[in-house]
């Protein structure tokens, strides 16, 4: 592939350091022009088509594939299936880490759930196999499905979410909910989400004897060469994964499915080139969803309205084979200060794909359910829902008991306020109408997401010419890592962005982790700002033990780098070059590697939260029911902002998913056939352009210095929390109307007129 | 998709020839007809194409004050067509409403007429429909059935037509112009589709060939230009098909209502024409007083399918808003959100 | 059966012979003659990522016979820029942060000038977000698109005004 060619941005708007700097994407020219290669654009010469057929049921298992009438379509080459098909190196099912998820490569006839992988056809073209899956025309022995949140016994999980406690406890909150002078108790219901992003699941992969190269979208370079390595019985330096543009993740392209083990394994059925792509339909099942829950919440407050308990628990679903549980009562560990806190988490056995992480696992889901619920107290307190929050705006982390690294959630609250205008707000609901007669309400949310840190390493150089290198096996969904990466880079290495090559995108560079958890930015930061500090004191060390060097004897702490030239700094008058210095040591380059990591000591002190405020306003029409959000204003402390340009794109991004969660996302499962009945984008409902409205981002100054050595926060899921509550709250205040199953739909709001 | 010959006929005559055969389907766009051979709904052997036909894509105002559209002509191109909008404005406004400018830009008016239900069973291979399959059953009978018809329904099949664009075309009387093996004939659009009976599979009274040329407005039908309006509610603002929607056009003399045309859409099988509705508002004052109840006889006979009985009331209050806006006035210019709740020019919703 | 067609490819014509009626306006412009900017993202018309200009106007190519099109003139996001000078739309998209992942953009960028071509809805945001809700965004990155579109709009206009002044 050739290397790619990233634009530089104009040079009027890069001054002082990059860092901070609101450049414009530097793979935009490449992305307007269609230029951009995702994985299913790559054409390898003598390529087949694979095409996958999926379960129609949800339950039972395969009795028969005509395999023949398959064949007979002129261009079919072969049909993979259980009894024909290479055999992996280890058992699909074997759980080899906590990061690894079962998948269905077709090791049996059985059928979890519907849209299952049950075999692939290989042809000349993308017609002959899409025709082929369908004249397979499976038979079924078909089993009653396990379906929806009530469907057999609960169990309580050993942990939810990655590996977190299934419940927690603080104070008593029995007497905390007694002793209070007014209580709430509600139940929220989210349904099922699919991340639908907007490229669909895509491999392309070629077999060079035992070499092995595969162009796909991936958020985690690593694992899934890891992943695919111990499948196939092959060393991971034999594996060279390409994913230089994921057109969208969200989560479901974290973790090595089924799907793209399936393409594998036909390039290595035939021994020719395969692309194998998912269609949309078969989106909903093998690539990782948003499980459903639902949520009581029973919260008690004095009679000046400070929380006296908060009991949140989480009903939701997992697969019946794997275990990934929604972990969405966590939400309330963080946010308010109640003095009694208990979270706990239970769930049922249902015929789905597995779910899996999507954007803000666990905080959207808890979000929208705990900001519905303090709203719901606010004004059984008849308090305004901003008042009410900041009398119980947590100090320390109510949770834990620990302070926070830092958190300007106070600003968000005030500067988003008055951006929005909330002091006009009526305390009343559906006291608002516009010109035009319609239901105005107001809504708010409190944003809050964890700042997490993974590991990552970055190899950094500086050449003979003075030009630096820095090399990271990131990845790019979106959030703009080809360029927000690179600035960081360019500072770490001293140097003008254009004077840095930035590598990333593929599986032969340092591990950069994976792209969720909102770290990526934050984590593969660390690294490249560590790789430079460690290339820039070697550089240094080449230069002040040198006597001919003006910078002699000024050592290591004396010397910073700026604009490709090292410098003392007891004295900018005297530096050198980066070029000087090697020319004269007659070296090519000189190299180092750094690495980013947690800091367990700083995350046994604080707590760590990006924080944010966000205000809605919905126009509802009062007979029609139907309701259109018409603005937002959303303010954020998310530490240091790396690029403002990007990141207002990243949180507008977020504030979107919210609205969704709140009106209109939700995969309708048939109760019978455990079924998804609206799997495609013509009724899984996901916002269009006139469902948004102007969006108003504001990020609040926020330093942190504990969180990470850049004091980066992370800002890739943040926006969804708060937001979703909002729309909702907002939709209560306009309408009068509290629903509490999610999307809100019309019906729900043609009780009255 | 299943493999299938293609025919490119040069004449209406050749195509209608061609289309007769079992297993022929007509492709124009191809905006429905290759999204249901995508889902394996649809598997004809035969495609034969008519984009290529002579003629089919004129708009034409005829001595006698009609106007005839061809089955050819785009949607977009009807809908933005100066003239065809200030005359029949809500056809206007509901096609705008309907799908995208991509599809709209492809769609013809043929095309639309003769699109298939939204029904998730239908669109399903793996569900019983008798609709796809006669006598398999009816899966969305105790299904997920929010969407599904409250008028003219049968224990058979619960689906309803998706088209905004027929149910002005249905209250303004329209007329579909048909070139069959019999050669030409023409029917009213409201007995063009059928309701399902026992029957579901038999949508509309076409026959094996028979292919729409044209549609006609009758000259009457540019009498309620100043008071016509489409009105359509959506699970989201646009880019979504009708939970209910409603035209409602008015002829206003001396301060009453001379006539009044109403027809309901996404409630039923066919576009739903509201004829007792428009009785109960001959001849009298234009309040909402008179337009509560015909609402109310709109919805006489409607019973709910499934999980739907909202869609009754909001049916009610639809006819009830889209009158309203009727007798206001047709803007000036189409609103920016055609037939949303909010149109930025629909004016005060109250009457 | 193989079926001769001719069509007109960002200015070229381009003959050839198609073995296989099935084959969409997307997949014979993916998958034959390699031009990948033009993108799939549901295959049925529901998502917009497809959009092409064909005879002027945009379409979903995805729902579009490759074989009915037979004589069609075709503009895809790869014959938009002249040379290294992008369309204005297409600067506009990265002025203005019109995408994240990109992956919807060039259906974006199609519709944005097919849009402008239509002339329906001029510099009033509401008319444009009505006539862009055929391109979904699941990055959500509307915002942007809606002022890229309005920038565009606002260079051509100036350029054409003072082409005719």
């Amino acid at each position: 592939m050739p290397e790619l060619n990233l634009t530089g941005a104009p040079a009027h708007i890069r001054h002082g350091s990059n860092i901070g700097q609101p450049l414009t994407r530097r793979d935009g020219v490449l992305k307007v022009t269609g230029q951009a290669t995702y994985a299913a654009d790559n054409h390898p010469p003598g390529m087949l088509f694979a095409v996958i057929a999926v379960s129609s049921i949800a339950h039972g298992r395969v009795v028969s594939l005509d395999v023949a009438a398959a064949k007979r379509h002129p261009g079919v080459v072969d049909v993979m299936t259980p009894d024909h098909k290479p055999q992996l190196a280890i058992d699909p099912e074997i759980k080899t880490n906590p990061f690894v998820f079962r998948m269905e490569a077709l090791q049996s006839n059985e059928v979890r759930y519907a849209n299952q992988p049950i075999a692939v056809v290989i042809a000349d073209t993308l017609e002959a196999a899409t025709e082929g899956a369908v004249l397979l025309a499976p038979r079924y022995e078909t089993l009653p499905p396990l379906v929806g949140l009530d469907a057999g016994a609960s169990f309580v999980p050993p942990v939810v979410g990655v590996g977190n406690p299934t419940e927690n406890h603080l104070g008593d909150v029995e007497a905390g909910l007694a002793s209070a002078d007014k209580q709430i108790d509600a139940t929220y219901e989210t349904p099922p989400q699919y991340h639908n992003a907007m490229e669909p699941h895509a491999i392309v992969v070629q077999w060079d004897g035992d070499r092995l190269s595969v162009d796909m979208p991936t958020q985690g370079l690593v694992l899934s060469l890891a992943r695919i390595a111990e499948l196939f019985g092959i060393a991971h330096d034999k594996i060279h994964i390409r994913s230089p543009f994921l057109g969208g993740g969200f989560g479901s392209k974290g973790l090595m499915g089924g799907p793209p083990v399936l393409g594998i394994m036909a390039a290595k059925l035939v021994g020719r080139p395969i692309k194998l792509v998912l269609r949309r339909e078969q989106m909903y099942g093998p690539v990782g969803h948003r499980a459903p829950t639902r949520q009581r919440l029973r919260i008690g407050a004095d009679g000046e309205g400070r929380l006296t308990a908060l009991d949140h628990h989480a009903r939701t679903v997992s697969s019946t084979f794997d275990d990934f549980y929604e972990p969405a009562a966590d939400a309330s560990h963080t946010l308010y200060a109640a003095p009694a806190i208990r979270t706990s988490h239970d769930a049922v056995r249902v015929n789905t794909g597995t779910p899996l992480f999507m954007r803000a696992p666990g905080e959207a889901t808890g979000s929208i359910a705990l900001e519905s619920a303090i709203d719901e107290m606010a004004w059984a307190c008849g308090m305004d829902p901003l008042a009410f929050r900041l009398k119980n705006y947590a100090e320390v982390e109510p949770i834990t008991g620990k302070p926070f690294s830092s958190k300007a959630l106070r600003a968000c609250y005030d500067q988003g306020a008055a951006r929005f205008g909330w002091a006009k707000r009526s305390l009343q609901p559906r006291q608002m109408r516009d010109d035009a007669g319609l239901l105005v309400g107001w809504g708010m949310g409190t944003a809050t997401f964890p700042a997490l840190m993974f590991q990552a390493e970055a190899r950094a150089a500086i050449r003979r010419d003075g030009s630096g290198v820095m090399e990271i096996g990131a990845h790019d969904m979106g959030q703009g890592a080809w360029t927000a990466l690179a600035q960081i880079a360019a500072d770490a290495v001293g140097l003008d962005i254009d004077r840095v090559t930035f590598k990333a995108g593929t599986s032969d560079l340092p591990d950069a982790g994976i792209a969720g958890g909102s770290a990526h930015t934050a984590t593969a930061g660390a690294a490249i700002h560590s790789a430079g500090a460690a290339v820039i004191a070697k550089l240094a060390d080449l230069a002040t033990g040198d006597e001919r060097s003006p910078l002699f004897g000024a050592g290591n702490a004396g010397v910073i780098a700026r604009d490709g030239r090292l410098i003392r700094r007891d004295d900018e008058s005297r530096g050198e070059s980066y070029a000087e210095i090697l020319a004269r040591a007659g070296v090519a380059e000189v190299e180092a590697r750094g690495t980013g990591a947690p800091n367990p000591a700083a995350m046994e002190e604080y707590a760590m939260h990006a924080h944010g405020a966000v205000f809605a306003e919905v126009k509802v029409d009062p007979e029609l029911g139907q309701i259109r959000v018409s603005r937002m204003v959303g303010a954020f402390a998310a530490g240091r902002i790396v690029n403002p340009h990007l990141v207002k794109s990243q949180l507008f991004g977020g504030m979107i998913w919210g609205m969704s969660f709140a009106l209109h996302e939700q995969a309708i499962t048939d109760r019978r056939s455990g079924r998804i009945m609206n799997a495609d984008l013509g009724e899984y409902h996901v916002p269009v352009n006139a469902d948004v409205p102007p969006l108003d981002v504001i990020t609040v100054e926020e330093h942190d210095p504990h969180v990470n050595a850049l004091g980066i926060k992370g800002v890739g899921e943040i926006g969804i929390t708060g937001s979703a509550g909002a729309v909702a709250n907002a939709v209560w205040h306009a309408t009068g109307v509290r629903v509490r199953r999610f999307p809100i739909r019309i019906e729900d709001l043609l009780t009255q007129s | 998709m299943k493999q299938f010959d293609y025919v490119r006929p040069a004449t209406v005559a050749e195509a209608v020839a061609a289309a007769a055969q079992p297993g022929a389907v007509y492709l124009a766009a191809g905006t429905n007809l290759l999204d249901l051979m995508k889902g394996g709904v649809s598997r004809p052997d035969r495609l034969v194409d008519v984009t290529h036909l002579d003629g089919l894509d004129r708009i034409e105002t005829l001595a006698d004050g009609s106007l005839r559209i061809g089955a050819l002509v785009s949607n977009a191109d009807l809908a933005h067509d100066a003239n065809f909008a200030k005359s029949y404005p809500a056809v206007a406004e509901a096609l705008l409403s309907g799908a995208s400018a991509q599809l709209r830009n492809a769609a013809t008016v043929g095309g639309n007429l003769l699109q298939r239900t939204r029904c998730a069973y239908f669109y399903d291979p793996a569900s019983r429909c008798n609709k796809r399959e006669a006598g398999s059953g009816c899966d969305a009978k105790d299904g997920e059935n929010r969407g599904h018809a409250v008028l003219g329904w049968s224990e058979s099949c619960i689906a309803t037509h998706p088209s905004d664009f027929c149910v002005p075309l249905v209250a303004l009387d329209a007329i579909v112009e048909i070139e069959g093996k019999g050669g030409r004939r023409e029917i009213a659009l409201d007995e063009l589709h059928r309701l399902p009976g026992d029957s579901p599979d038999r949508e509309s009274a076409l026959k094996a060939g028979d292919l729409i040329v044209a549609v006609r407005l009758p000259p009457a039908a540019r009498g309620f230009a100043t008071h016509a309006r489409y009105l359509k509610v959506r699970d989201r603002t646009s880019y979504a098909f009708a939970v209910v929607s409603a035209a409602a056009a008015l002829r206003i003399e001396n301060g009453k209502v001379a006539e009044a045309r109403i027809a309901l859409g996404g409630v039923a099988a066919k576009p739903w024409r509201a004829r007792a509705a428009e009785d109960v508002l001959r001849g009298v004052a234009p309040t909402a007083d008179a337009f509560q109840e015909a609402a109310w006889r709109a919805l006489t006979d409607a019973k709910p399918s499934g999980d739907n009985a909202f869609k009754i009331e909001l049916a009610r209050r639809i006819v009830v808003r889209a009158l309203t806006l009727a007798a206001a006035g047709t803007p000036a210019r189409l609103p920016a959100l055609p037939a949303s709740p909010f149109a930025s020019t629909s004016g005060a919703i109250h009457a | 059966m193989n079926h001769s067609i001719s069509l007109t490819v960002n200015g070229a014509r381009r003959d050839f012979v198609l073995d296989d009626p099935r084959v969409t306006l997307l997949d014979l412009l993916r998958e034959r003659l390699h031009l990948t900017g033009t993108k799939k993202g549901c295959d049925r018309g529901q998502c917009g990522a497809c959009t092409i200009l064909v005879d002027g106007k945009r379409i979903n190519s995805c729902l579009a016979l490759a074989i009915s099109h037979d004589g069609a003139d075709i503009l895809t996001i790869e014959g938009v820029a002249r040379g290294d000078q992008l369309h204005p739309v297409q600067a506009a998209f990265i002025a203005h942060d019109g995408f994240q992942c990109g992956f919807c953009t060039p259906g974006q960028i199609m519709s944005a000038i097919g849009m402008m071509q239509e002339a329906q809805a001029g510099n009033d945001p509401e008319r444009i977000r009505e006539c862009m809700s055929g391109n979904l965004c699941r990055c959500g990155a509307y915002a942007g698109i809606v002022d890229a579109v309005l920038d565009a709009q606002g260079q051509m206009d100036e350029t054409s005004q003072r082409h005719s002044a």
